[in-house]
Order: structure tokens, then C-alpha cells, then sequence
């Protein structure tokens, strides 16, 4: 049977498509590209958060932002790893990131200027994350859906934290909500971005959804994130900065403002507020795990030739 | 660029879930030696007691079926329904059989 007739019979019967099988160079490049960006996204959104371990207001809170930034790396593991099962190699795309030719989600090029951005970060960027990554978990590559399932499993929790910091601070004092508005002001429209462009200028969308990479397009996923989002925000007591928001009782949807894609594209482009931090924190990391890189690689290499007593003797 | 984990072979990780079940492919990831890969798989695949035990396995010591072959290997199991139970027909008479 002809090879791309059989990859489409897969598709259509909503098979997966497994590493080994035959699979056009399309479909193998379009998956490469989001995989690794989103291994990237894993990596790179560690360090906003990194930023506030060590000032965290409790140790539990600290024991539970190492826990959420671990579970980030892991991420960042299970995708480079489904990249890989495409011929992808590790350091070509650890390279591409840290010498700025790769691109990852754009909301993690934003500062971390309170502690309440812990709580916005993973009540919403977890939150829009989830929305994103749960129809991931039946796309059609398997091992990119196979990574997705454990990826989902585990951000439920960072959500939840998230949501809970922002719940105690608007039980707060009066200050503290301040803090909680102030951090939901900055990271509404951002967090709104992280799904992409709208559907009639977004470029990769129609293909993907027809190999069934992507089951919903952005301005769906947007839309159910607002409307999961909203009622969350006034339990909170919160506002979101969009002056135009309001509930269309026809459609049973909220009606959202403009998002400002120039923003989303500029950043996009390299000239958010902390692009070249982030970049240059990531090269930092890499260089300075090198020592230890080749320690273990000179350490596997001396014991794999090492000389037995037995087979000294042998000879 | 380039770093010397590129020279780390890749292994594929195996977890027991608990006592009593078989291990499972959960993933794969780069090590310099099998005493790394174990130590890694635990933090990756088991932070949340997903596991008992772990095995580890050089990706490279696998050999694996074509899936080319995937038709000749198994779809003469297809015509050969007389190997499961429901094949036969009992008479309602015959009680737990």
C-alpha cells in the first residue's frame, strides 16, 4: 500500500502515529518545531519563577515552588525526549535555544516583580497551559501525546497553588489585594496571547488540525480559557484589566477586548523586557554545568575501560 | 556549542509501578553510565511514587519488529478467532465453564 495513503487511513481512524512509521517530512518538521518549543517553554519558564525561591514567605511555600520548578524541568525532559523519537538531536536543539534561534512561549519573558506573580503565573500560565495541552494529550504523534498525559497530570497542582496564593492574599489586607490586582493586571493580556494568534492570521493552524496535532483552534482554546477564567476571577474579588469584557447571554460566552498582537510580535521578536536575561540565564546554566558534564563523562569512559584483577590475570 | 552529553548514550527507563506488576516503558533519557540513568529516571519518572523499582536500558541494545513487517507479522492472527473462549457456543446447561 502506498506509504502516505496509509499515514492519511491512520489519521482519519484516529490511530496513533508511532516513531518507527513512515510519516511525511512535514508532518515529522511541524512536529519537531512545537515539541521543542514547547520543551523550551518548559525550561525557559523555570526562571521567572526561580526568581522568588529564595524569598518565598514561608518554607512551605518554598518546599512548593521547588516542587513546581522541578516538575517544570521534568517537562522539559519528556518533550525533548518525544523530539528525539523524531530524529530531533538533543544538543542541536539546546543549541538552537541558548544561541537565541529557537523560539518558546512568549509569556515567560515577562518580569517576576511580586511574590503575587507567583500565584497569577500559576493560576493563569498553568491554567492556559492545561486549556493548550489537554487536547495535546490525543494528538496523533504518540509519544508527544504520551508525554502530554504525564505533563497534564502534573500541572493540575501547579494551577492549584497558584490559585491558592492569590486566594490568600485577596484575604488579605488591603495591600496584599493591591499586590494580587496589580500582578493580575500584568499578566491577564499576556496569559490571553499564550494561545496564539487569531485564527485567520495564524499560519501553522489549519494543517496541524487536519493531521490532528491540534484538535481546537487558538481563538477556541482562548475563548474556554476566558470563560473558565472569568467567574474564578470575581470568587477573588478581582477585576481583569479589560475595560470592553462582558457576558453575551446569547452566545453563553464572554465577549473579550483587542488583545495588542504588536506587543505579542514584538516579543516574539526578541525585545520583551527579559528576553536577553532569560537567554543569557539559560547560556550561564549550560556553561556552568559543563565541569560536571565532562566529569561524568570521564568517570563513564574510565569505568567502562577499566582493568579487572580477573582480567589481568587472563592475560 | 555542542556539549559532551551528545556522546551519552540514550536509555530507555522501565518502572514498576508496585510489587506485583510487570516494569513499563514510561521513557528515555541521556546518561553517561547505567548508575546516572537510574538516579535521573528516578527524579523524572517517579516524583510523585509512581514506581517500586526502576530498570534502565541502553536504547541501542533494543531490537525491534519493522513496522514494514507489521502485516506479515500480525494479521494471520486476524482469521483465527478459534483461539479465544467466545468462539465456542455452550449450551445454556453448562454453568461456569
Amino acid at each position: 500500500m502506498d506509504l502516505n495513503q496509509r499515514f492519511e487511513d491512520y489519521i482519519a481512524a484516529d490511530q496513533k502515529i508511532e516513531a518507527k512509521d513512515w510519516m511525511p517530512d512535514d508532518y515529522r518538521k511541524t512536529l519537531i518545531r512545537q515539541i521543542s518549543q514547547h520543551a523550551h517553554s518548559e525550561i525557559i519558564g523555570m526562571l521567572p519563577e526561580g526568581n522568588w525561591i529564595t524569598r518565598a514567605p514561608s518554607l512551605q511555600r518554598k518546599a512548593i515552588l521547588l516542587a513546581k520548578v522541578q516538575d517544570e524541568a521534568g517537562h522539559g525532559l519528556y518533550l525533548y525526549s518525544a523530539a528525539e523519537t523524531l530524529g530531533a538531536q538533543r544538543d542541536d536543539l539546546m543549541d538552537a535555544l541558548i544561541e537565541g534561534r529557537a523560539k518558546y512561549s512568549s509569556i515567560f519573558n515577562y518580569p517576576t516583580l511580586t511574590w503575587a506573580d507567583m500565584g497569577a503565573i500559576g493560576w493563569l500560565v498553568d491554567g492556559a497551559a492545561i486549556m493548550n495541552q489537554v487536547p495535546l494529550c490525543k494528538c496523533s504523534y504518540g509519544p508527544y501525546a504520551r508525554a502530554m498525559v504525564r505533563v497534564c497530570k502534573e500541572e493540575s497542582f501547579h494551577q492549584r497553588q497558584g490559585f491558592q496564593i492569590m486566594l490568600n492574599l485577596c484575604e488579605g489586607t488591603d495591600e496584599q489585594r493591591e499586590m494580587a490586582q496589580d500582578s493580575l493586571n500584568r499578566w491577564w493580556w499576556p496569559s490571553l496571547m499564550m494561545f496564539g494568534p487569531n485564527d485567520e492570521s495564524s499560519t501553522h493552524n489549519e494543517q496541524s488540525m487536519r493531521w490532528k496535532i491540534k484538535r481546537f483552534s487558538n481563538d477556541e482554546l482562548r475563548q474556554r480559557f476566558v470563560d473558565m477564567t472569568i467567574p474564578q476571577v470575581e470568587l477573588l474579588g478581582l477585576t481583569v484589566p479589560d475595560k470592553d469584557l462582558k457576558w453575551n447571554q446569547s452566545t453563553g460566552h464572554y465577549e473579550m477586548g483587542a488583545i495588542d498582537w504588536q506587543e505579542f510580535f514584538n516579543v516574539i521578536a526578541g525585545n520583551g523586557p527579559c528576553n536577553k536575561e532569560r537567554i543569557a540565564a539559560r547560556k550561564k546554566a549550560h556553561r556552568d554545568g559543563q565541569w560536571v558534564r565532562q566529569a561524568a563523562s570521564a568517570y563513564a569512559e574510565k569505568m567502562r575501560t577499566k582493568v579487572t584483577p580477573n582480567q589481568t590475570n587472563a592475560a | 556549542m555542542s556539549s559532551e552529553s551528545s556522546k551519552w548514550p540514550l536509555w530507555e527507563v522501565f518502572v514498576r509501578s508496585r510489587q506485583g506488576l510487570s516494569h513499563k516503558h514510561v521513557g528515555s533519557l541521556h546518561a553517561s553510565d547505567a548508575t546516572m540513568a537510574i538516579a535521573n529516571a528516578r527524579d523524572v519518572y517517579t516524583r510523585r511514587q509512581e514506581g517500586v523499582s526502576i530498570w534502565v536500558l541502553p536504547a541501542e541494545a533494543i531490537s525491534a519488529s519493522s513496522p514494514a513487517d507489521k502485516d506479515i507479522l500480525f494479521d494471520p492472527a486476524n482469521d483465527k478467532v478459534y483461539r479465544h473462549p467466545t468462539f465456542y457456543t455452550l449450551p445454556d446447561e453448562v454453568k461456569n465453564m
